[in-house]
This record gives structure tokens, C-alpha cells and sequence, in this order.
């Protein structure tokens, strides 16, 4: 029986840091393994070489800020049979969405001499705002585990089984005991999508979000949670404006302890 | 008249966006644009108004591959404000981070992104399949300084465990036991890496480059010293804004840091290397004579062998400080928040990395400037293309625009930072 054709991947950026395409790299155990199964078809960060789409599995970095890749993200979508976003900026807007809460050409002016050189939109927004995502991985940044689960899951023809609680499950799971309860940290467990394995209260740390929100997250209890533990309303609208400020459940829970 | 155009659209094995634009006009060089376009993404600005115990986790996110840099130019800048100094044991941990993120940002780049060039490869993978053992030891050698990373900030990308005084939690002598012997063996394969570097062909391409690093009495820098030139620089990180100036140029995201007297400088691996050689302890500096390199070393093309250099290096110093270490009473110094303003440069991988924060009463962040390697280098790399450019004109367009690509890798570009770059465009008429 003939061998059937590698499946093509493709790695795409938007605005980020680079830190979850980078992940792949950092699979060293995983690496020549992945690149045995499936074909690295279009991956700049690590090769010259660019094989020609369509490709069958495109993973998606960073968050859409300029009118190019506004137009951009529809080409990597018509070039792709799968679509998975991978990490914050893809998923939410990232970090760089800050913005979408203050005057862009304030920012620009702030940052560079000549705001005529530079071209943006005035909105950090995921790439589900612009094309149909087949499946999101979450995480600033994402999980390397989770991503070879996710390309594995793929190869199978599986869904990825990727949790959707919160990082207080993953809490339990691990046998920490509770910082807020116990010490009296604010935690963004509660509300936070699972995936890190609950690295902060690990480290004796409120995890402070980089998961994003869970499903249905119950952010106005924990707000009052907070609230008893001494947390200004300034604290509160800062900590869930970061990474993933612009999910929507973050995004209206920090503009409730807007003055 | 005839124009050649060399447009290398996006340059790959490079972390971030970044293009290059050369013109060649009856074989005269007319024009060299490394065009960086890298969305913006604004740090400086939205840092205004943020705590300042956020910044380390915050500007973390600025780069995906040196995060570590961030977060210890944001601590010390932010220590500076505040009047705190951070010593002894917590002081080395902070060190032993950095050696983790040296360890896998150097070998990242000479195995996985700078190599190929020098074999004719278009990636490490392809690269594999001939040299197998080179690439699996280098794979390994990464995940060491990945282990490092994760055993002291929690994960390999954007660390958890950094905060403003120190730790949130610091471990104990026997958690940093078993890197040891993993350290013992990448020190060794970090050397075997020094010997197989010194064996790649190198073009002539000695430079008259200004090198620009942070130089200490008693160590190979890292987060401290003073910031020294090759022709007289001798200054403290709070007097950077005096001494450097940054120019923001229509082709580029990324602004264009310069001297001020005198243009453009080197900062990065063979700066660090040239300015603070007799730091270095005797096996990297036998190392180095082994492979063919003196205490001065001015081609760009060797900074892979210095990369390797440093990388042993990293291996040895992480193994001193687990031998002398023992766990501090406090994971960190008490701090409190004061009015005042804060500078730091430390040494990312690829260069010195300056931040400044001025902060009010409570500790809010009322103005941030940073500035990134790779902006500093911009210049430099411009330079060294206008120097290469006319020495290797008649070579046909593929191998003329590889060689460009190579000599923008020598500087281990990390785009994302600068942006706050690569595609070649070489046109010729």
C-alpha cells in the first residue's frame, strides 16, 4: 500500500511575542518526532524553506493590529483546512490590547517621534473576530504539552483533550493547599482557565491569568472575594486587564471597577 | 543601466518580522534598508499606570525567547527606584536564571537558526538528517537551560516566579541538586559545541566596530556593571538617556539607537566577549584559544563561536552557584513604594537591555523607556551589509541574498524586542 502524504504545517504570525511558536522549538524532546509525522511546511521562525499551501493544519500566533493583517488572516484562512489559534494574543488580543481601552494615537505618540511612520488599527482583536477558528489553545504562553497533544490529537483525527475547568482544579489535582484561603493571596484561580497546572499557587504566587477565562467564570464573586482580602478597586480593574483583557468576561469585570 | 533588487520579503530563522531591501545600481551599492515591520505593540505607553511590581511580568511578554532579560532589567530599574538592593544568595539565583535563559536563547540560535547557513541547510531539521548527533546534543543541551528556567521561574517562556525584591519562592539546596550532573554533561557538550564552531568556514570580515557591554570587577556581566566602550564609554546605567540617543526612521518599527557622538555600536556576544575576555575563567578562555579565537575577535561572522563560548560559560557559572548555594531566609527584600526614578541595563543574550520607569508615591508607573538589543544593533547591521554587499555583488541573486540573510543572523535579531524584523530585498539595476 502506498504511504499515504505527510500532513502539511503551517505557523503563522500576527502580533506577539513569539514565545508560543517558540514552544514547538522548545518540545526538544518532541521536536524531530513531530517533524517525522507531519511535514514543517511554512515555519520562518526556523526555516528558509516554504512549501507551498494549502496546508492542512495552520497554528495561528498573535492578535491582528494593522490593516495588512487584517487582510492577511483571511489568506492564511483560505490556505488552511484547520485553523488552531495558540496562545493569548490569537485567542483574546493579547496583551498588546490594552490599547482597546485607551486612545491609539495617545500610545503611538508615546512611544515613537513620528506617528506619521507608523500604521495601526486602533483595536488589538483575536483572530476568531476575523475567520472561523476550528480550535483555540489558551496560555500566555501556551502549554508545550497541550500543543503536542493538540498536534497528535490531529494526526489521529481526534479532538484534542485539552481541560476547559479552572486552575483551582488543577490545585486540587496537584494536593496544593489553597493560597487565598490559607494565606490570603488574591487569585485569579477561580475565574482562570486551566492549563498551566497551576504554576503560581505552585510558587506560592496568585495565579494573575494567563489562561484567560474559564467557561462561565464567576468574576463579580471573586471581585468581592477580593474585595474583603483588602483589594482597591484599581487593583481589581488592573488585574483583570493583562494578558487576556479584552476576553469578554475579563473585559466587563474590569470595567466594572471602572470609576 | 542595469538594477539588481534584492527583497528577501520576510527573513526566516529570526524571532519577529523583519524585511531587507538592497539596491544595487551598475554595480554600485546604492541602498541598504533593514526594514523592521513588526507590528507595534505599544509597552512604553500602556506601562504608564500599571503598578510597578507588574513590570517584570508585564515587559516579560515584550519576547517570547528572552523574557528572563526583561524581567531582570525591569527588577533592577524598578530596585534602583525604590532604593533596594538585592544580594547574596538572591542575587546568584537571579544569575543562575540567566544562565538558563543564555544556555537556551545561545543554543536556539547556533544550532537551530545560525548553523544552517554555515552548511547549506534551509533549517536544523533538514540539517538532522546529516548531522543527527549534532543536532539531537544541541536539542539536549537547550532543554538544559530550559530545566534551569523552568526549576527557578516555573516554565520555560514568561517565568513566574520573578517579582520586584527577589522570589516569590526560592528552592531548596537539594531541588537544584540534580541539575548538576545534567550541567556536568552540557558543560561538556558545550565545549565539544566551542570545538565544532571553530571549524566552520568563516569570510574575512574584520569590522572597526564601537562594542558597547556591561563590564564588572570580579564576573563575566550579567546584571550589574558599568556600561563600557572599546573607545572610552565608561558610564552607569542612569546616565544611558545622556550618552545614547534613538532615531525613529520611516522604514523601520523598531527605533534606530546611536551614540551620540559618534553613530553606530555593537552590543551582544562579541561585545560582551571583547570587553570582558580576562573574566572569563581559564577553561572558556582555553576553550576559545583552542578554537582559533584571541581576546579580540572582530568579525560578525565568529559571533557563533563566541555564542558557544558563552554557552559554556553559563554551564560553568550555574554550576558554581548550585556548589555555594543555600536557601535565604526570605524569597525577597521587603519593598515599598516611594517616588523616584529607577534605571537598569542587564544582559539579555543577544545585548545590553535598558529600561527606565519613573514612579510616583504609591509605585504607579508614570513613564517607561526601553530599549531593546536588536534597536541598538540596527545600524551596526546596516553597516555590515553596505561592507559585504560590494565584496559579494557578482555571486548569483539566491546566493547574495543568503549570504545577506547570514550576515543579519550574525547578530541573533530578535524582531519582536526591536518592535517594539526579517524579510531580504535586494533590487539591482
Amino acid at each position: 500500500m502506498p504511504r499515504a502524504r505527510k500532513p502539511k504545517l503551517a505557523i503563522w504570525k500576527f502580533a506577539s511575542c513569539d514565545g508560543c511558536q517558540l514552544s514547538l522549538l522548545d518540545c526538544e524532546d518532541e521536536l524531530l518526532q513531530v517533524a517525522g509525522a507531519i511535514q514543517i511546511a511554512n515555519f520562518p521562525e526556523a526555516s528558509r524553506a516554504v512549501v507551498k499551501g494549502p496546508y492542512d493544519l495552520s497554528l495561528v500566533e498573535g492578535s491582528v493590529t494593522t490593516p495588512h493583517d487584517a487582510e492577511r488572516i483571511h489568506q492564511v484562512r483560505r490556505a488552511s483546512k484547520f485553523l488552531v489559534t495558540i496562545g493569548a494574543c490569537a485567542t483574546s488580543g493579547g496583551i498588546q490590547a490594552l490599547r482597546n481601552f485607551k486612545d491609539v494615537k495617545e500610545f503611538i505618540s508615546i512611544v515613537y517621534a513620528r506617528p506619521e511612520y507608523i500604521e495601526t488599527l486602533n483595536k488589538s482583536t483575536p483572530i476568531a473576530d476575523h475567520v472561523p477558528v476550528d480550535f483555540e489553545l489558551r496560555g500566555c504562553p501556551i502549554n508545550k504539552k497541550q500543543l503536542v497533544e493538540l498536534i497528535g490529537a490531529f494526526l489521529r483525527g481526534r479532538k484534542p483533550n485539552i481541560p476547559h475547568h479552572s486552575v483551582c482544579l488543577e490545585c486540587k489535582r496537584r494536593g496544593l493547599v489553597c493560597v487565598m484561603v490559607s494565606q490570603g493571596v488574591a487569585c485569579l484561580g477561580p475565574v482562570t482557565h486551566a492549563g498551566c497546572g497551576a504554576l503560581c499557587p505552585a510558587y506560592s504566587r496568585g495565579c494573575y491569568g494567563c489562561f484567560g477565562p474559564k467557561e462561565t467564570p464567576n468574576t463579580a464573586s471573586l471581585s468581592a472575594w477580593w474585595s474583603t482580602l483588602g483589594t482597591k478597586p484599581e487593583a481589581l480593574l488592573r488585574a483583570f486587564r493583562s494578558f487576556n483583557a479584552y476576553a469578554e468576561p475579563f473585559r466587563k469585570e474590569s470595567e466594572a471597577h471602572e470609576n | 543601466m542595469k538594477t539588481k533588487v534584492i527583497k528577501v520579503n520576510m527573513l526566516a530563522r529570526v524571532e519577529g518580522e523583519g524585511a531587507l531591501l538592497i539596491k544595487i545600481r551598475d554595480n554600485q551599492l546604492t541602498d541598504v534598508k533593514l526594514k523592521i515591520y513588526e507590528p507595534p505593540r505599544f509597552f512604553e505607553a500602556f506601562l504608564r499606570g500599571r503598578d510597578c511590581r507588574e513590570a517584570p511580568d508585564l515587559t516579560a511578554r515584550i519576547c517570547g525567547i528572552c523574557p528572563v532579560a526583561y524581567q531582570m532589567s525591569a527588577v533592577h530599574a524598578i530596585e534602583d527606584a525604590l532604593c533596594v538592593q538585592v544580594q547574596g544568595q538572591l542575587r546568584s539565583l537571579r544569575r543562575l536564571l540567566y544562565c538558563g535563559e543564555w544556555i537556551e536563547s545561545h543554543v536556539l540560535h547556533i544550532a537551530m537558526l545560525h548553523a544552517p547557513d554555515f552548511l547549506g541547510y534551509a533549517d536544523a531539521l533538514e540539517m538532522a538528517r546529516d548531522h543527527p548527533t549534532l543536532v539531537q546534543n544541541a536539542l539536549q543541551l537547550k532543554k538544559v537551560g530550559n530545566e534551569i528556567v523552568a526549576l527557578l521561574g516555573g516554565r520555560e517562556i514568561h517565568p513566574i516566579n520573578v517579582r520586584v525584591g527577589g522570589f516569590y519562592r526560592v528552592p531548596v539546596r537539594q531541588e537544584l541538586a540534580p541539575l548538576k550532573e545534567r550541567l556536568k554533561w552540557a558543560r561538556d557538550t558545550a565545549l565539544e559545541l566551542v570545538r565544532w564552531t571553530g571549524t566552520l568556514s568563516f569570510p574575512e570580515f574584520e569590522q572597526d566596530y564601537e562594542f558597547v557591554a556591561l563590564s564588572h570587577p570580579d564576573e563575566y556581566p550579567f546584571n550589574e556593571g558599568r556600561l563600557v566602550s572599546n573607545r572610552g564609554l565608561d558610564i552607569a546605567a542612569k546616565d544611558y538617556d545622556s550618552s545614547f540617543v534613538e532615531e525613529h526612521v520611516a522604514h523601520s518599527n523598531a527605533l534606530h539607537s546611536m551614540l551620540k557622538p559618534r553613530g553606530a555600536y555593537f552590543v551582544g556576544p562579541l561585545a560582551r566577549y571583547n570587553l570582558n575576555f580576562t573574566r572569563l575563567p581559564a577553561l572558556v578562555q582555553d576553550a576559545a584559544k583552542a578554537a582559533g579565537l584571541g581576546p579580540e575577535c572582530r568579525n560578525a561572522f565568529q559571533s557563533i563561536i563566541v555564542r558557544s563560548l558563552e554557552t559554556l560559560y553559563a554551564c560553568e557559572e550555574a554550576l558554581r552557584i548550585i556548589e555555594q548555594y543555600e536557601r535565604p531566609d526570605q524569597p525577597a527584600v521587603e519593598v515599598q513604594p516611594r517616588a523616584g526614578t529607577g534605571y537598569a541595563c542587564t544582559e539579555a543574550p543577544r545585548g545590553m537591555l535598558y529600561h527606565r520607569y519613573a514612579l510616583d508615591a504609591n509605585g504607579t508607573i508614570t513613564d517607561a523607556k526601553i530599549v531593546p538589543p536588536t534597536s541598538q544593533n540596527q545600524k551596526t547591521i546596516e553597516n555590515d551589509l553596505r561592507e559585504l554587499v560590494p565584496k559579494i555583488m557578482d555571486l548569483p541573486k539566491e546566493k547574495l541574498t543568503w549570504q545577506c540573510e547570514q550576515a543579519i543572523r550574525n547578530y541573533d535579531p530578535c524582531i519582536s524586542c526591536a518592535t517594539h524584523f526579517l524579510k531580504v530585498e535586494v533590487v539591482r539595476s
